[in-house]
């Protein structure tokens, strides 16, 4: 795939709809073009700055409730021409339909806060400074988040493994303050982030999670009231053990 | 999905879930409050209204979109909005070789206020495809449906419109920063 070829696909690409070898060729043109990688950075930031600014409007308490009432109005006759039986089967019915609806928006919301955190994950490697506070040393890094956050967390000691702590800075998901931590494994970079944890629109996650995003490896998982993920293009089983890192320094 | 002829309750259970975001996609259309509460209003009853047309296990959201666009377009103000092109050429979009300082850095310290100049500044056919993906996260595939347009118009829009975007606010963050 040439530079014209890939700027055609650069679209789909940001919108995460590329798929199979299409895909494939894109990345392995932009892991060796820095003018490609930079339209693409860019493309993404717009899109999510977008996405950021775009929710602006909020109706008002009172249009809702008189639209609520409107609606109720309306739908009224059409219960009065239903005959119970019928009512109370399709009553079943709906509610099963409308608990799967809520399994699937929820298994939805998850999938798009893992592929966010994937996109911040990739946005903080490609920008020119990945990190606010640049220490291998977690004894610097992590007071340097006091009075930044409205939690505190610990990070693992790492001799005697082969994570070195790059440094930190503060991101923001979903409008909440978070920290996002860099480590470098062998030639890999991984990212750590964590956040508050607040279940939102979908139902809580399993107790563990592990999944994967465009090639890169994903772990999250819940440790007193705050949610990690550890994301990175190492193998899974580097993903896990940075993981386990995090939870045993989390306990201590 | 909920079959509107035995579920009197799903319309309401269905639509008020949407309600806030089609009132934000309203207000990005109409650019007005009174007009945006209007349209959502009108559309509630329209949708309402042909809920029994409404198909089984087809997609709830893209079919409130549609006729919230749909009835957007024969309002007063979609009526004004002109169909205005970046571009006639709707296929074959080829992004522009960046230059300078990499965007990223420039467009990493835009407030929000330039985002939202730069698409309030948008032909309506671009925002509208603009606020249906980057905001309401719509696939490609919902944004057609709901827009009743092929993907390969949804693709050309998405990046003409992103590209006008990028070119507005470019000059106001390069001089915000010297």
């Amino acid at each position: 795939m040439n530079c014209d070829e890939l700027r055609s696909k650069l679209t789909p690409y940001v919108d995460a709809a590329l798929r199979g070898g299409e895909l494939a060729e894109a990345e392995a043109h932009l892991r060796g073009c820095a003018g490609c990688a930079a339209e693409a950075l860019g493309m993404l930031q717009t899109k999510l700055a977008t996405r950021a600014a775009g929710m602006r409007y909020t109706p008002s308490p009172e249009f809702r409730r008189r639209m609520e009432q409107s609606i109720r109005a309306q739908e009224r006759p059409a219960w009065r021409s239903l005959r119970w039986p019928r009512l109370a089967m399709t009553g079943v019915a709906a509610l099963i339909l409308i608990a799967a609806v809520t399994v699937w928006v929820s298994h939805s919301g998850r999938e798009r806060e893992l592929t966010k955190i994937a996109d911040m994950h990739v946005t903080e490697l490609a920008s020119v400074n990945p990190v606010d506070v640049v220490s291998t040393d977690r004894h610097t890094v992590k007071p340097w988040f006091a009075g930044k956050l409205p939690f505190s967390f610990n990070i693992p000691e790492l001799q005697n493994t082969e994570f070195t702590l790059v440094g930190g800075r503060v991101a923001y998901f979903e409008h909440s303050p978070g920290a996002q931590l860099l480590f470098n494994l062998r030639k890999h970079q991984l990212s750590v982030f964590i956040f508050k944890d607040e279940t939102g629109a979908h139902l809580p996650w399993p107790k563990m999670t592990a999944a994967s995003r465009l090639a890169l490896q994903i772990e999250t998982w819940s440790e007193g009231g705050l949610r990690y993920y550890v994301v990175g293009d190492a193998p899974a089983s580097d993903v896990h053990a940075l993981s386990e890192l995090l939870r045993k320094a989390a306990r201590s | 999905m909920a079959d509107p002829e035995s579920d009197s309750g799903s319309f309401e259970e269905l639509a008020m879930p949407l309600f806030a975001r089609m009132y934000n996609f309203a207000h990005w259309l109409t650019q007005d409050r009174a007009e945006a509460e209007d349209l959502v209003q009108e559309t509630c009853m329209k949708a309402l209204k042909g809920f029994g047309s409404f198909r089984q296990g087809t997609n709830f959201r893209a079919w409130m979109y549609r006729i919230l666009r749909n009835t957007f377009l024969t309002s007063r103000t979609g009526l004004k909005t002109a169909t205005v092109s970046l571009d006639s050429d709707e296929e074959n979009v080829v992004e522009p070789i960046a230059s300078g300082t990499p965007e990223s850095i420039l467009i990493s310290n835009l407030d929000q206020q330039a985002i939202r100049s730069a698409l309030e500044g948008l032909p309506v056919q671009y925002r509208e495809v603009i606020v249906l993906c980057d905001v309401e996260e719509m696939s490609y595939l919902e944004i057609a449906e709901t827009l009743a347009i092929p993907i390969g118009t949804v693709m050309s829009r998405l990046s003409r419109g992103r590209r006008a975007m990028r070119e507005q606010i470019q000059p106001s963050s390069g001089s915000r920063r010297a």
